[in-house]
């Protein structure tokens, strides 16, 4: 391999007594080209729409700024813009809040039950966020909410309590779903403390709080900011909750009015576009604070590499007070949804709980379930996609990753930026662009599996960029030179060394492609078409159709099938995790 | 065998900036012979030797190995490395943790363009394990190996190919002091028998002078002294070679005239008129360093011979297990004496130094000014 050979051997810098044409390039810019086309395309396109007049049959697309001018010179945007605004503030906060106390709680006191809390991390995997939503509308809507009609029987009333359709339930509802990550990143920032700098505040004479507040809570404040933007950005991509508790009672944020725009008649896509490039633009600012803060992460480091776990504290008698929190936490977030869409899965019209209702039990919903004609399809087209583009992601990033990583090519920080661009991405906002783009663009794709495909490759490559590259950093350049000296080619090399060496990352990696593509909705939903169907979309058609049941039972199917894949994940995790070099 | 003619390698750090890491750097290494490239971190050994491998373009120069040129500036040649057939021992041992010892050791014959049988195969790899005593852990992972274990299989794994040349980069220095001491031996046996012909780069004056055929000693991207190991510890060129190679008192000295044997110089410095030897004629009335090491001060209660013998107290002592360090004091100059642990005279006992003439070389000075 003439290509390869040259790969490996002149990197180190570039060849100045050559003249003419070096092979190397086609390699840069073949994977240049890819990440380009996947990433910047669909971008320029949603930017040159949104300037655009629909184009119709009678009259081609003219320039035109009334997308923008009609977007934001009207009352309408503003409330849009204070709503999205004030949602993602609020669920990023409560999110925020909660995974805090309870990482802190779990890593720094002696809180009984801690066992449980790792159960946690893995919530918003097995738990997609439309099944989170649909859960806690049988659980906290106002008329046939558990919660409320308990709490009135129970007290004799007719108050509600809770009210999951309106801009405080939405922020509930989207905050608890996704404290486990906010938990996750807390829990990696006070693992990376060193205990001393606790302990010598300890020893002060500080109370535990004051510790918590004044050295932990202060010392982790970089982990703190970027965990509230991550949280923020990924509050304000959100589309379930807006779209299931927002958009009935009239409160609307940018991502369901894009979804809005497109779904009614004729389609808006000029004005979903502008409201995309908006979106685009307040996530992109996000995400750029937030790599900015994890770049200048070492500054602020306060590992020591030492292997000690810190002290706990001792809460005394109020250990159980933390323990009781702990488990309302775990019934909210868990227990409860799970057994909501339980009950109601065995039902053969939704009622609420009761003993009437318990004689009624049946397995029709399972039944219509597996009968359901779109179901095979959307199952058979979920795996696919999910299996295929895990499978091209983590091949095609493990090359991206290698070059960026390995070699010393001028301008791979261009690909490595490039290949990490659809983070900024929102997902409905990815699905608008492609869905122009192709629109657009007639290959052929349009309206089949492919564009649904390449949504989701483009989506889901950060993803495998990150799995690849944490491996990838761990192996010794060393060890692809001694298979230069034994005589092996590059692309020997590459599939015999690099490759299984990479092996935990890329299993890994695979994995949680599997998982994210196999719950993904924002995206799907504006590029499916009928026969295309993936089972995220059947639920949210079973929902627009008022087939509760149903619904309820393919859910509890669907959890069980996420759960398996996420233990098998974990045990991939450890038994691959330890074999690294 | 090896000829390694102007090389010339320079690549930007972190920063950008430019690092010279070696300046014509030239040397010959004969058929079966260990050559070593010492140097202090950072004097251009190991870029030296990553460009005798390939893993490294240099900028100018030409390397050829029986003949065969590998790379040339000047007539555009850059063999890659998997064309070269240089076996490599790593700093690192570079054992790919996915494979068996077998596997490690099997994969320069089933990668490369010779098609080897799987018998000859086995046959080859059981042999070269065998010969590094690794015969008997063919089939154990790898990464279940012990430092020293998989220092022999990194051997093995470059012996396997039937290398042209054999590349070592600090091969000995992840190991501990014991097991060193111990593989250092067996390295050479090994070499010896099978008359490999070896470039070793390392940092450590003992491994060097214990291996090597001829050693080029390093400094700031350039070879400052070619030599043997007798000759290099014995004879240092320049105050950089005397200092990096071993340890040694200097004294600042002026040449007073021609002495009795040949290159015989007397010299006078800060604790009097001394007798040395010089590589290079010197004149009267030049400045020069004045080397000795620390064993060659011969300590005593009495004053013994007439020749270089000057007087001193003890100012501290450390023992050092096998020996004692001394610091004597010459007028208010401090010289280090290594000595048997036999005499130990107390701190602030005075003692005479005596020191042979053709173990104390003078050095021009000149060459320190212009470097």
């Amino acid at each position: 391999m003439a290509i390869a050979g040259e790969l490996t051997a002149g990197r180190e810098m570039p060849p100045a007594e050559r003249r003419g044409f070096d092979p190397k390039w086609i390699f840069i810019a073949v994977s240049v080209v890819i990440v380009a086309y996947l990433g910047l395309v669909p971008l320029v396109f949603l930017l040159w729409q949104s300037f655009f007049t629909p184009q119709t049959a009678a009259k081609a697309a003219q320039f035109t700024l009334d997308n923008y001018v009609q977007a934001y010179t009207s009352l309408e945007t503003f409330r849009l813009f204070a709503n999205s605004l004030e949602f993602a503030i609020g669920s990023a906060i409560f999110a925020f809040v909660l995974g805090t106390l309870l990482a802190w709680m779990n890593e720094r006191t002696n809180t009984p039950f801690k066992a449980l809390f790792f159960a946690l991390s893995i919530v918003p995997l097995i738990i997609p966020g439309i099944l989170f939503v649909v859960a806690w509308i049988l659980l906290g809507s106002p008329k046939i909410g558990l919660i409320n009609l308990f709490l009135q029987k129970w007290i004799g009333t007719d108050f509600v309590f809770v009210n999951v359709y309106s801009l405080w339930g939405m922020m509930f509802v989207d905050g608890l779903h996704y404290s486990p990550m906010a938990f996750l990143l807390m829990t990696a920032a006070f693992r990376s403390m060193d205990p001393a700098l606790e302990e010598s505040a300890m020893m002060s004479g500080a109370s535990v709080l004051q510790v918590a507040w004044r050295v932990t809570l202060r010392l982790s404040w970089p982990a703190v900011f970027a965990t509230l933007l991550i949280l923020f950005v990924r509050a304000l991509e959100s589309f379930e909750v807006p779209a299931l508790l927002g958009l009935p009672v009239g409160i609307e944020v940018f991502t369901s009015s894009i979804y809005r725009a497109i779904h009614q008649y004729p389609s808006q896509i000029g004005l979903a576009s502008s409201y995309a490039v908006t979106l685009l633009l307040i996530t992109s600012v996000g995400v750029y604070f937030q790599s900015r803060l994890s770049s200048q992460g070492s500054k602020y480091s306060t590992m020591t590499g030492k292997g000690f776990r810190p002290r706990t504290i001792d809460l005394g008698p109020w250990r159980w007070a933390a323990a009781g929190l702990f488990i309302a936490y775990f019934l909210l977030i868990v227990i409860l949804p799970f057994l909501v869409l339980l009950w109601s899965s065995f039902q053969r019209f939704y009622s609420v709980p009761s003993m009437q209702a318990l004689q009624n039990l049946t397995l029709d919903a399972y039944r219509f379930v597996f009968t359901y004609p779109t179901l095979a399809t959307s199952v058979w087209n979920s795996l696919l996609l999910a299996f295929g583009s895990a499978t091209i992601i983590m091949l095609v990033t493990s090359v991206i990753c290698w070059i960026v990583v390995k070699t010393k090519i001028p301008g791979r920080w261009l690909l490595d930026n490039l290949a990490s661009l659809p983070m900024v991405f929102p997902g409905l906002v990815l699905g608008l662009s492609i869905m122009i783009f192709y629109l657009n663009v007639d290959i052929g794709i349009y309206g089949t599996i492919w564009i649904m495909f390449l949504a989701y490759i483009t989506r889901f490559l950060p993803y495998g960029l990150r799995y690849n590259t944490t491996s990838m950093l761990q192996i010794h350049k060393e060890l692809e030179e001694s298979a230069a000296m034994s005589g092996a080619s590059w692309s020997t090399t590459f599939w015999r060394i690099i490759l299984p060496l990479l092996k935990p990352g890329l299993l890994a990696g695979w994995i949680y492609i599997v998982i994210v593509s196999i719950r993904e909705l924002s995206a799907s939903i504006l590029l499916y078409s009928p026969g295309t169907e993936v089972v995220s979309i059947t639920i949210w058609e079973l929902w627009e159709n008022g087939q509760y049941v149903e619904l309820s039972a393919l859910g509890v199917l669907l959890i069980l099938a996420l759960f398996v894949l996420v233990m098998a994940a974990q045990w991939v995790a450890r038994r691959f995790g330890m074999k690294e070099a | 065998m090896l000829k390694v003619d102007a090389l010339y390698t320079e690549y930007p750090n972190e920063r950008g900036q430019v690092v010279k890491a070696a300046q014509n750097v030239s040397f010959e290494v004969p058929r079966g012979k260990l050559f070593t490239l010492l140097g202090p971190s950072g004097c251009g050994k190991t870029t030296t030797l990553r460009s005798i491998a390939g893993l490294e373009r240099p900028r100018a120069g030409e390397i050829a190995v029986d003949g065969r040129v590998v790379y040339s500036s000047q007539r555009k040649t850059f063999v890659a490395p998997n064309k070269r057939n240089f076996g490599m021992v790593f700093q690192s041992y570079a054992i790919w943790p996915h494979m068996t010892v077998f596997e490690n050791a099997a994969f320069p014959l089933r990668v490369g363009n010779g098609r080897h049988g799987k018998q000859d195969i086995r046959d080859k790899v059981m042999r070269v394990l065998s010969t590094v005593a690794l015969d008997h852990l063919a089939d154990r992972e790898a990464t279940k190996l012990s430092g020293g274990q998989q220092q022999r299989l990194a051997l093995a794994r470059a012996l396997a190919m039937e290398p042209q040349l054999l590349l070592l980069d600090e091969p000995l220095s992840n190991l501990d002091a014991k097991l060193r001491e111990r593989m250092r031996f067996e390295l050479k046996r090994l070499q010896r028998e099978l008359r490999l012909t070896t470039v070793y780069v390392t940092h450590d004056q003992g491994e060097a002078l214990a291996l090597s055929h001829e050693i080029a000693v390093m400094n700031e991207g350039q070879i400052v002294q070619v030599g043997s190991p007798r000759d290099i510890y014995e004879r240092p060129r320049n105050r950089f070679v005397a200092d990096f190679v071993g340890s040694a008192n200097f004294l600042d000295a002026t040449v007073a005239g021609k002495g009795d044997a040949e290159n015989g110089w007397h010299v006078r410095t800060a604790i009097g008129l001394l007798e040395c030897t010089a590589l290079e004629p010197l004149r009267e009335g030049d400045t020069v360093a004045v080397s000795v090491r620390p064993e060659d001060l011969h300590m005593s209660a009495e004053r013994q011979g007439d020749r270089n013998v000057i007087a001193g107290t003890v100012d501290a002592k450390i023992f050092l297990g096998e020996c004692l360090e001394f610091q004597v004091k010459v007028d208010g100059t401090m010289l280090l004496a290594r000595v048997h642990p036999s005499f130990s005279p107390p701190v602030g006992t005075r003692v005479h130094l005596r020191i042979d003439p053709e173990k104390c070389t003078a050095i021009p000075e000149e060459k320190r000014k212009a470097a």
